[in-house]
């Protein structure tokens, strides 16, 4: 009961903070200096024409009001026509979300597994060299950006070596499985196309890594802390005091407790996982949600800034949701809702 | 008369590494147990009984502390010497430990039936490779044997749904969940408030007649060691200052340390003896010459300044590391 | 946590003796130091330490273009020639500024929100204020600092400008967790009970005592907002050439990947580095000042 309350409370508060990036979003797409009309149709169209879409618009009404025409059309999913490529934004999103999310989900799922494994590793060998290692290379992973990382395995996997492919989602010479999710990995396994899922595979394998290796640093390096300081805690202690074997009390006792602060952060690692992307996009020419971003941040495409803002929105919350509920998973005190007062 | 001894803790030192210095804690600590007995560790908050303790069970944070010197014999095998492997199975089947805090002693996110299953599990009797549900069926003993209600229900429980009463009694049930040969209780109750701290050593003293097993119990609190010690320790910034069965040490505490303790009891509730010896436990980064106790003590002598008492038998079972006897008894 | 007003001198240098010690027991917290110290130096005196100062900005020299790193050119030259070097050394003036300029717009309105809202707890004030923050604190950092820097002129200015707007949250968070803790303290009770002043209670009681971990989580952000800041340049929202922000010269230099590695890799390293240096020295004071709430 009391977790069924603590995740309706979740989901009351996630729209609201929806409601409040809508406003925000559109106070950002309003600050731009210059009309919105006339960047629409260009320099050279004539004025009637722009006084004609500003009505369509609704750019002569009152700020809460277009605001209102706004959010109406957002809701049913129509977020205009983006200048960049002429077409219904919503349609551009649906094109290049699925590349985004896969990068993503990728990118998620090597810096979570790594970074727990990697952490638990170096606590448990505290102050061995192989906790030395993995300290200083996940303190680098932590300050390095990630374009960097980017641009060292461009350089190194990809050119000098030659190893891997540096641009886009398949090898020109496979045909795309047939889309059913989106994501390419999954939808070639469903249709059972070995070859597809692998060259997917492959294209995933330097820009997830990039993506990845500044979350999964950050993953261990909270990992080893928590760990090694429930090492000291009594209850430890007090199970080592009752015989219990150092592998057991690793695998069963610690782990668990341990794992609460670094699940909490993946949350806010994904959010910086989807940041990175925009510039790691760019890097290996991934067709993307965040690179058609960025195009349009570039091209002042507000449309489609708006859109991708407003979608990056959504999948952080249901992310931090999905988080909230692993971690109401792990620790008894929150998912049986007697807070995290004690 | 040695065979006997279960625990022997012989010339223990431990010191902590910390900020300017190395705090030298436990300074040449003597200390034996046999089978069956129940020993009381008695001294003021800081003297260094958890710090002995938890040697025992080489669970002391390393770093910063570190073992200096002496050695540790269970069962005459030194603990200090020992791999993991044979650690595990001595504390399995030998020992377990009550912490002064309930509260921290159980892993907050288990079950209490998942954190006294694995106790069970590795004791002494648990190794016979017990199935599943005799080790429950052991675990729902234990609870009954701590007195609490519904122990069925409250294996499914989390730590954070009982009381401290309760919790302190789940601990307690760990301990003696696996027939082991030493229990170790660290001040039980005394984060607890004073009714429920005098059901818990009301709960103590009960499972120590019932059961035959070793028990080392450490207070500062002399009424409860009376009640349940056979003999008792009296411990000073990290050294044993006397030692003799409980009635003779209430009737003829030697030491002078001992004196101002029996003297302070009236005021023993919870504040320490800090009013009753003047002065405070020594700072243990720049600790006395001599004997640790001689800045408090009304008696000092300048011998007292300069050397280390040892433990001098005054009588069968009856010793004191102070010089007044020393010298009485070269003496005579 | 203890507010001590009153220090004799010996006491006050002991304090300092012991922090040192803490600080130093740690040999990461002193490359930390000795990091940031070589950066600013190199920073404020980009002028005269670079080699070639004259290359910081539009300069052209194609006999010299191109080079890999050699004697004269440590780092190599870029493909019109201008020494890496000299350049980096300016683009740290640049990332310095940004994470100064930052943090100076952001941290006075951050804390005083937060110390309002936690002192607040419960109220209306506190729903406000960090219902607010969740917003911003919902979109990915990075993508709402690139779409404000992308709808202004792109330029240095503007992507601090941005970075702040989207950074206050975080100094808001940390402070109301720290002011609705600390109101139920008995030094904030006993100052209600004798009539002092909300202001009085907020700045002179609460806040002192938010001092340690605002300070360790300045130190940390100067790191985190000089790396936002060059992925920024590096899309070309930030820092705009000839000036030499690091970021921007990385974006330059990956077009001539990989024959010409050196034009985008040694920016590339200036950036890890100086990163590298405030984190170092941020958990070197994190340790110093106990402050674990960072």
């Amino acid at each position: 009961m009391g977790f069924a309350s603590f995740l309706g409370r979740r989901a009351v508060h996630s729209v609201f903070v929806l409601l409040g990036l809508s406003i925000l979003i559109f106070i950002i797409a309003r600050i731009m200096p210059g009309d919105p009309a006339r960047m629409a149709v260009g320099a050279r169209a004539p004025q009637w024409v722009v006084d004609n879409l500003r009505e369509q618009m609704h750019l002569n009404d009152p700020l809460y009001v277009q605001y209102v025409y706004w959010l109406r059309d957002a809701m049913r999913g129509d977020f205009g026509i983006s200048l960049v490529t002429r077409r219904p934004v919503a349609d551009d999103i649906r094109e290049f979300f699925p590349a985004t999310l896969e990068l993503a989900l990728f990118a998620g799922i090597i810096n979570g597994a790594g970074g727990i494994i990697l952490g638990a590793v170096s606590a448990w060998q505290k102050d061995k060299w192989v906790d030395n290692v993995v300290r200083i290379v996940s303190y680098l992973g932590v300050v390095t950006p990630s374009f960097v990382f980017a641009i060292l395995f461009l350089l190194l996997f990809g050119m000098a070596l030659d190893w891997m492919p540096t641009m886009g989602r398949l090898s020109a010479d496979i045909s795309k499985p047939p889309l059913i999710t989106g994501l390419l990995t999954v939808d070639s396994l469903l249709a059972g196309d070995f070859r597809a899922f692998f060259d997917a595979l492959w294209h995933l394998i330097l820009p997830g890594v990039a993506l990845a290796l500044g979350g999964m640093s950050q993953e261990a390096r909270i990992t080893r802390s928590t760990m090694s300081d429930n090492l000291t805690k009594d209850y430890i202690a007090a199970e080592r005091s009752l015989g219990i074997p150092g592998s057991v009390i690793m695998r069963s006792f610690l782990l668990k407790p341990s794992l609460i602060p670094t699940v909490s952060i993946l949350g806010l690692d994904f959010a910086a996982t989807l940041g990175n992307a925009f510039l790691v996009e760019l890097i290996f020419v991934w067709p993307g949600l965040s690179r058609y971003g960025i195009n349009a941040m570039l091209r002042k495409d507000l449309n489609a800034i708006s859109a991708v803002i407003l979608v990056l929105g959504v999948v952080f919350i249901i992310t931090n949701i999905a988080v909230d509920i692993v971690v109401a998973r792990l620790d008894p005190r929150i998912q049986l809702g007697a807070g995290r007062s004690e | 008369m040695e065979n006997d001894r279960l625990l022997d803790i012989r010339d223990l030192h431990v010191v902590f590494d910390v900020f300017g210095g190395t705090l030298k804690v436990l300074d040449g600590v003597d200390f034996t147990v046999r089978s069956g007995e129940k020993v009381g560790l008695v001294g003021e908050t800081g003297c260094g009984k958890t710090t002995t303790m938890k040697a025992v069970l080489r669970v002391l944070p390393m770093p910063p502390a570190r073992v200096t010197g002496g050695e540790i014999l269970f069962k005459g095998r030194d603990i200090l010497q020992m791999t993991s492997r044979e650690l595990g199975q001595v504390r399995g089947e030998g020992m377990a430990m009550i912490f002064q805090d309930p509260t921290a002693a159980l892993n907050p996110v288990f079950t209490i039936g998942k954190q006294l299953e694995a106790a069970v599990k590795y004791s002494a009797s648990g190794d016979k490779r017990l199935s599943g549900k005799e080790i429950r069926q052991r675990a729902v003993e234990a609870l009954k044997e701590v007195a609490l209600p519904d122990p069925e229900r409250l294996l499914k429980n989390y730590p954070f749904q009982l009381s401290g009463g309760m919790r302190q009694r789940v601990c307690i049930a760990m301990a003696v969940a696996g027939d082991r040969e030493l229990i170790i209780a660290d001040e039980p109750g005394t984060s607890l408030d004073v009714s429920i701290q005098d059901q818990i050593l009301r709960l103590l003293r009960r499972l120590a007649e019932e059961i035959n097993t070793s028990v080392i119990l450490i207070t500062h609190t002399l009424g409860v060691v009376r009640e349940i010690a056979d003999r008792v320790y009296v411990m000073y910034a990290g050294n044993m200052v006397e030692m003799a069965p409980t009635k003779e040490l209430f009737s003829r505490p030697l030491h002078p340390y001992t004196v101002g303790l029996m003297a302070a009891v009236p005021k023993l509730t919870g504040g320490g003896i800090a009013d009753g010896i003047p002065g405070r436990i020594p700072d243990y980064l720049n600790p006395p010459v001599g004997c640790r106790f001689h800045p408090r003590c009304e008696r000092a002598m300048p011998v007292c300044r300069t050397d280390k008492p040892r433990f001098v038998k005054v009588s069968e079972d009856h010793e004191v590391a102070c010089f007044l006897y020393s010298q009485e008894e070269e003496g005579t | 946590m203890v507010s001590a007003k009153v220090l004799g001198s010996a006491q006050r240098s002991e304090n300092l003796r012991r922090s040192w010690y803490k600080f130093s027991r740690n040999r990461l917290s002193l490359i930390g130091l000795f990091t940031v110290s070589l950066v600013v130096f190199l920073a404020v005196f980009a002028p005269v330490v670079a080699p070639y100062p004259q290359h910081a900005s539009a300069f052209v020299d194609f006999e010299n273009a191109s080079r890999p790193p050699c004697r004269t050119y440590p780092f190599g030259t870029d493909v019109v020639g201008r020494d890496i070097m000299s350049r980096i050394f300016f683009g740290f003036r640049f990332s310095l500024m940004m994470g100064v300029v930052v943090l100076s717009l952001v941290v006075p309105p951050g804390v005083i929100l937060g110390l309002v809202a936690g002192y607040y707890q419960g109220t209306w004030v506190d729903t406000v204020i960090m219902r607010t923050t969740d917003i911003f604190l919902a979109v990915p950092p990075l993508v709402l600092a690139l779409a404000i820097a992308s709808v202004l002129t792109p330029n240095l200015f503007n992507a601090m400008l941005a970075v702040s707007l989207m950074w206050w949250p975080w100094y808001c968070r940390l402070v109301y967790g720290l002011a609705s803790t600390l109101r139920h303290e008995f030094f904030v009770a006993s100052a209600e009970t004798i009539g002092a002043s909300r202001f009085h209670i907020l700045f002179r009681e609460i806040l002192p005592n938010c001092i340690s971990p605002i300070f360790t989580k300045m130190s940390l952000d100067m790191g985190w907002v000089i790396l936002i800041g060059s992925s920024l340049s590096f899309v070309g929202l930030g820092v705009q050439p000839p000036r030499p922000g690091l970021g921007t010269m990385v974006a330059d230099g990956s077009k001539y990947l990989p024959d010409q590695w050196w034009i985008a890799v040694f920016p590339a390293l200036a950036i890890v580095l100086v990163v590298l240096g405030f984190n170092l020295l941020g958990d070197g004071l994190r340790d110093m000042l106990g402050a674990e709430e960072v």
